[in-house]
């Protein structure tokens, strides 16, 4: 991760209809390294909507995503993202070792090694377990993890905090802050109020 | 971040995820190897009849035991989110997708190779005629893969895309069927095949350069 640099990413004049229902209109923001934007609003605002636009999985009905400056399309933008979604994207069937080694190869490696990853997430020694075998929370760690060996800027997650225990949401909050004290960046959706000391958070609220 | 890591990757998780639950391996052969099974007794004592329609037994079984195992080719991806993160690197998605489809031919379509040779002689197919029936195989089952995958993406989004799938895709499975059947055909009679097995060859290197580039948009569409 290079601290000297810094991203930004922009929206500008977001809308997105579903199913002839207008979710939001005319939405912008701008996120520069080092900030958190935490997307508010009631279930069905649109919030995992406007995180699946900005990775690219819909198109925006109008306006534009600027990855510093450029369009998504035409920046290294997918190279300096992660996404942690509903599904965790992990392979039940594989080994943690196995998935984390998979996810690696699709990326270029980040600040961490897989065994560093799994200490900070707690899961050191897990290395050869079956995921099947993993409890939700652990699973939800894991999938966390993938952000940690990756080189990324741009943390996307929706819900990071699903069936995580108050030491997992304490632990993942840890990371958060270290994340963007290291000049990176986070779009997150949460129903739990995040409690992230010396970040600039920044809310857009959807409802 | 190489490419070829990649690639290299996406087989080998394909490979292991296959060997851990081994009825993905298990169902399409076995389909292949009860429904060839069948036609002997359906059809009675009459082996010349069956000696003349073997290539197309073969054959048509190979299909549809392609089309069974299709839907597990992006199923397990889509369900568990896997494929976002395929969609989500960096590497071009299409180099990604054909290793998808390589790693399932490897499980799907390479066993049929293995078992057709006995399955052969047990319909009374000429010797002779066997080379050219694995040949066949050999460059007819890989573009089933490659094909059958487009029309995977296009319906892994939908819950009950089963039915859509086989529209989709059997028509385009007809060419291989033509070409294939009426080779085995032709060689069990002793006539010369190179026509057929260069038209194979040329629908296989088709359908790899071509096909991925397809079912990397359609997998886009259905992520949405």
């Amino acid at each position: 991760m290079q601290t000297q640099s810094t991203y930004s990413l922009e929206g500008a004049g977001l809308s997105c209809i579903r199913d002839d229902r207008v979710l939001f209109e005319d939405l912008a923001f701008e996120l520069v390294s080092g900030q958190v934007l935490l997307l508010e609003g009631k279930n069905g605002s649109g919030k995992t909507s406007l995180l699946r636009i900005l990775c690219g999985f819909r198109e925006p009905d109008t306006g534009d995503i600027l990855w510093c400056g450029d369009a998504v399309k035409d920046s290294p933008f997918y190279a300096q993202m992660a996404y942690v979604g509903h599904l965790d994207g992990i392979k039940k069937e594989l080994t943690v070792l196995e998935n984390l080694k998979m996810s690696l190869a699709l990326s270029s490696s980040g600040q961490y090694s897989i065994h560093e990853a799994l200490a900070k997430v707690h899961l050191a020694g897990y290395d050869d377990i079956l995921v099947q075998a993993l409890s939700a929370g652990q699973k939800r760690r894991l999938s966390l993890a993938r952000l940690l060996i990756t080189e990324n800027v741009l943390w996307i997650l929706d819900e990071p905090f699903t069936s995580l225990d108050k030491q997992g949401i304490a632990l993942i909050e840890t990371l958060m802050t270290e994340h963007c004290a290291n000049g990176g960046m986070i779009v997150l959706t949460s129903h739990h109020d995040i409690d992230l000391h010396d970040v600039d958070v920044r809310r857009i609220n959807l409802s | 971040m190489s490419l070829s890591r990649a690639f290299v990757a996406v087989i080998r998780r394909d490979l292991i995820l296959a060997l851990r639950r081994r009825s993905e391996i298990a169902n399409p052969l076995l389909f292949f190897i009860l429904v060839i099974t069948l036609f002997p007794l359906g059809i009675g004592a009459q082996p010349h009849l069956l000696q003349a329609i073997a290539p197309g037994i073969i054959w048509v079984s190979a299909l549809l035991a392609a089309m069974l195992s299709l839907d597990s080719l992006f199923r397990s991806d889509f369900d568990d989110g896997s494929l976002e993160q395929i969609l989500l690197s960096p590497h071009p998605t299409s180099v990604l997708v054909l290793a998808k489809i390589i790693a399932h031919w490897l499980v799907t379509g390479l066993p049929l190779l293995v078992v057709a040779p006995l399955l052969a002689v047990f319909l009374g197919l000429p010797n002779h005629s066997l080379g050219i029936l694995l040949l066949t195989l050999l460059l007819g089952t890989p573009v089933l893969s490659l094909i059958g995958a487009i029309g995977v993406a296009l319906t892994v989004g939908l819950r009950r895309g089963g039915m859509i799938l086989s529209l989709l895709v059997l028509p385009l499975y007809v060419p291989v069927l033509i070409f294939a059947g009426n080779a085995v055909q032709m060689a069990g009679s002793g006539l010369p095949v190179d026509a057929q097995i260069n038209i194979l060859i040329s629908i296989l290197l088709m359908a790899l350069v071509l096909a991925p580039l397809p079912v990397a948009a359609a997998l886009k569409m259905s992520i949405n």
